[in-house]
């Protein structure tokens, strides 16, 4: 009777289960698997694949510029605007954690960069405002200074993109504002009785209990950072001179311009494995930084 | 007495602040709204953010699209992809959730990691055996890659947005129905769902904004220019123009935005409760 309600309560829980456990065999962990076997062979969509052993590796560690390339320009990406783009977050979000006439407004138009941001429109609109004759060298010609073609600079073609997703600071935001509000008043107030002033309340107070949610930020961004695709393709197409070629960017161009899936797979397999490392870097330092209020649940 | 005197001033400092920070994150949106309206040799001589005439023209030819196919085509088709999204994300969202956060099962907890763990998975490492797949199918240009697997819960974002939500829908509820006899199938329809209508509403626009603006996988699946979405065939005008265009194809960036835009403005407060709970990117 008991074992029979048992049965019969997992038998129901699974059927409700049933479309996303499909989906994770079919779309997600079989994939995986079969990305890994992949990565080991020659496979070019439509022979069949070959195995090579390790070959897809030694070729991308020892021979390829542009899978070193790719690597150079998605870590100085990540390195510099996910800080550049919490700290904007951050900022924003504490001067807007107040009662103010007019701050859902604020906060709309704050958010806003960041809800269409992945969009090629926008992109599109960013070629332009850095371009040839864009607003952003209009704007420098008052001051008489001739600005370069941006996005055609080798030098300065990855600063548009990483421009463009600090503008994008938006969801972060909203983020530790949910965040902020969660303090308790009464520890500003207790600090303030003890004579703490406004920095030392925002060090002392504000940046640790934030620390989680600064954490899941941190985390969320970087593999999003690892991952962009759509702004270095449409923006710069991924030069001048592969000086914006992110790894996505070279990973499709493998997969799907020059059809060597195999080869693709090892790429996706290493981005893995890197991204898995920095995530575990960021979990293990977390001990160090992060606090969480006893009893409190996080994120 | 100095507070008194200062706290006005400090506050119109601030909104000063705020305005001209506005001002500056907006600007590239004004700007690309404003030369829409420009003549094409006006976006890029003159450095005024408003057009001297309003000129309709860029419009009007960006809309005609390319030969044969008119912009319209690929509004529908965008639709079509994004409705299908939607109601896909809903349905296998409403369903894993209300098994994750209301029932028991065996292997509950590991499931629940797992799909946390999906949640950060790139999708580079699925992408090639995928489209392997859909290969084999033949469902590569067709709509069908960028459809079918919401309805399997690839989306774990929005599971874990309605575990979330529906962990917060009180208990007690439930355990009324369950003394009137209801089952579980009908707990979830006729008590939880109707409970759950933000996180749903939530669920929808983010799935809807997030396909209509999906380039990646639009990319690759889809070939025939028939079938091109808004993304991609933004990208045609891109691929296919020399400065001469940049007119019409601003006008169909801005077009191609305003889905989005209305979406923001009627659902803003379920954006950012979404974004709040979940910690969802937007």
């Amino acid at each position: 009777m008991m074992l029979g309600r048992a049965i019969a309560r997992n038998v129901t829980a699974y059927l409700f289960m049933l479309p996303w456990l499909l989906g994770l065999l079919v779309f997600t962990l079989g994939p995986m698997l079969s990305s890994l076997y992949l990565s080991f062979t020659r496979f070019e969509l439509l022979q069949p694949s070959e195995w090579i052993g390790l070959e897809n590796f030694r070729e991308i560690f020892f021979e390829d510029d542009r899978f070193r390339q790719s690597l150079k320009v998605t870590f100085f990406f990540v390195v510099v605007s996910v800080p550049l783009k919490l700290a904007f977050a951050l900022l924003v979000a504490v001067i807007l954690n107040r009662s103010l006439k007019g701050i859902g407004l604020y906060r709309s138009v704050f958010y806003l960069p960041s809800l269409i941001g992945g969009s090629v429109a926008v992109s599109v609109m960013w070629r332009q405002i850095f371009g040839e004759a864009g607003v952003v060298n209009s704007f420098l010609k008052w001051f008489g200074i001739e600005g370069p073609i941006w996005i055609s600079h080798p030098d300065y073609a990855i600063y548009t993109l990483i421009a463009l997703a600090t503008w994008q600071f938006g969801s972060s935001m909203v983020i530790f504002l949910a965040g902020l509000k969660q303090i308790p008043e009464h520890l500003y107030e207790a600090s303030a009785i003890d004579g703490a002033g406004k920095f030392q309340q925002f060090f002392r107070i504000t940046l640790p209990m934030l620390s989680p949610v600064m954490f899941f930020n941190l985390v969320m961004q970087m593999i999003g950072g690892f991952m962009v695709f759509t702004q270095g393709y449409i923006v710069t197409r991924g030069g001048p001179l592969d000086s914006t070629l992110f790894y996505s960017i070279y990973l499709y161009e493998k997969g799907f311009t020059y059809f060597q899936m195999g080869y693709a797979s090892a790429l996706a397999w290493v981005l893995l494995v890197i991204i898995g490392f920095f995530t575990a870097l960021l979990f293990l330092s977390s001990k160090f930084w992060v606090y969480y209020e006893a009893g409190s649940e996080k994120t | 007495m100095n507070v008194t005197k200062s706290a006005p001033v400090r506050r119109a400092v601030l909104h000063a602040a705020l305005v001209a920070g506005s001002l500056f994150m907006i600007y590239p949106i004004l700007w690309m709204l404003f030369s829409s309206f420009k003549p094409t040799e006006q976006i890029f001589s003159s450095g005024a953010l408003l057009p001297k005439t309003w000129f309709f023209g860029n419009y009007a030819k960006g809309w005609k699209g390319v030969p044969g196919i008119s912009f319209g085509t690929f509004f529908a088709n965008s639709f079509i992809i994004a409705a299908l999204v939607v109601v896909g994300n809903v349905f296998s969202a409403a369903l894993t959730a209300f098994a994750f956060a209301r029932l028991r099962f065996v292997l509950q907890s590991f499931w629940f990691s797992v799909m946390l763990a999906t949640m950060m998975l790139p999708g580079q490492v699925t992408l090639i055996p995928q489209y392997v797949l859909f290969h084999k199918l033949g469902w590569v240009n067709t709509y069908l890659p960028l459809t079918v697997p919401h309805y399997l819960g690839v989306s774990a974002f929005f599971i874990f947005l309605m575990v979330q939500f529906i962990r917060g829908v009180p208990r007690e509820l439930d355990e009324a129905a369950i003394v009137d006899g209801c089952n579980t199938f009908q707990i979830f329809w006729r008590i939880v769902m109707p409970l759950c209508g933000p996180a749903l509403v939530t669920t929808s626009i983010f799935s809807f904004i997030w396909t209509w603006d999906d380039f990646f996988s639009q990319l690759i699946y889809i070939n025939d220019v028939k079938k091109y979405t808004v993304p991609l065939g933004l990208r045609l005008f891109l691929d296919g123009s020399g400065k001469s265009e940049w007119g019409p194809m601003l006008a169909m960036s801005v077009v191609s935005l305003v889905p989005s835009f209305l979406v923001f403005l009627t659902c803003q407060k379920y954006l950012v409760q979404g974004i709040a709970t979940t910690g969802l990117k937007g």
